[in-house]
């Protein structure tokens, strides 16, 4: 009798045991497979809703009377949380349009890279800092290991192309070093006088225990009417 | 634990592969749809922003 009741508790474990190792299994497929898929699809969808959009509404002269600013409403922090407004594309790792959306929560990330909703605009005096996955969620900083000094960032807006220069390779910092996306890096509260660019994505694969860093300087920039910028249509180096 | 289970799946055989296929798809999908997800950021390899 208790051998019977051995083998059917026996049985029963090693079953729950396989139950386990196929829902981990299926975490996996999850993480390395389903999350990009999920995240490509938003981040195209994303990228041509911005496209659509901006070929409909004809952009704002520069000089139009600027909105008065609330209190808490800087040039810095203007847009809606979430809300995708620029369009990232790196020569060197490809043509993949990557959108950049407002704010850095986790939920964000799944849809492009998002914006640090302190730092500046794109192509203003000032610090553009965006934060992007270097694994799942459609991985758009996945090879920003092979980034060079001098390879070229391209921000495209609404109205604007913005090209930026990468000023040295790619670097290490802790998850924790904030001043690498103030608006003079390394300097906070420093009044900046450059129109700077930083992308930061974890490093290395897998974990999150160090932050890799890329800056640049805004060296070109040109409207929307005059078509694509040079940085895009020269044959840049590729990674692969 | 799956021998128990498949007894009680009522009717003739054919009849018990499909509403075992329909109820292991429906688990796969509230795993994707779901409980994957409000796992996900329990994990150590998603910390992406530098912050405090």
């Amino acid at each position: 009798m208790w051998a019977e009741r051995a083998r059917l508790a026996t049985r029963t474990v090693g079953e729950i045991l396989i139950t386990l190792g196929v829902t981990l299994f299926l975490f996996c497929a999850y993480q390395l497979f389903y999350t990009n898929v999920v995240a490509d699809d938003a981040m195209r969808a994303e990228v041509s809703d911005l496209h659509k959009q901006w070929a409909v509404q004809t952009p704002a002269p520069r000089t139009a009377v600027p909105k008065t600013p609330g209190p808490f409403d800087s040039a810095d922090s203007q847009g809606r949380a979430g809300a995708a407004f620029a369009i990232l594309h790196i020569p060197r790792l490809g043509d993949k349009s990557i959108p950049v959306v407002e704010g850095t929560s986790l939920d964000l990330l799944s849809r492009g890279v998002g914006h640090y909703k302190d730092s500046v605009r794109p192509g203003r005096v000032g610090n553009f800092a965006v934060a992007g996955h270097r694994k799942t969620h459609g991985e758009p900083f996945r090879y920003l290991d092979e980034m060079r000094a001098g390879d070229l960032i391209v921000v495209e807006t609404a109205d604007t192309w913005y090209t930026y220069r990468t000023d040295r390779d790619p670097f290490i910092v802790d998850p924790t070093d904030l001043a690498v996306v103030a608006p003079v890096p390394d300097h906070p509260g420093r009044k900046p006088t450059q129109a700077l660019i930083t992308l930061t994505t974890c490093n290395p694969w897998w974990a999150s225990t160090e932050r890799m860093i890329v800056t640049g300087t805004l060296v070109a920039q040109q409207p929307r009417s005059k078509g694509t910028p040079p940085a895009l249509t020269v044959n840049a180096p590729k990674f692969q | 634990m799956y021998a128990f289970l498949w007894r009680h799946i009522p009717g003739p055989v054919y009849v018990k592969v499909l509403v075992a296929a329909t109820a292991v798809a429906l688990i796969v999908v509230l795993l994707f749809g779901w409980v994957f997800p409000w796992v996900e950021p329990l994990m150590p390899f998603s910390g992406n922003t530098v912050s405090q």
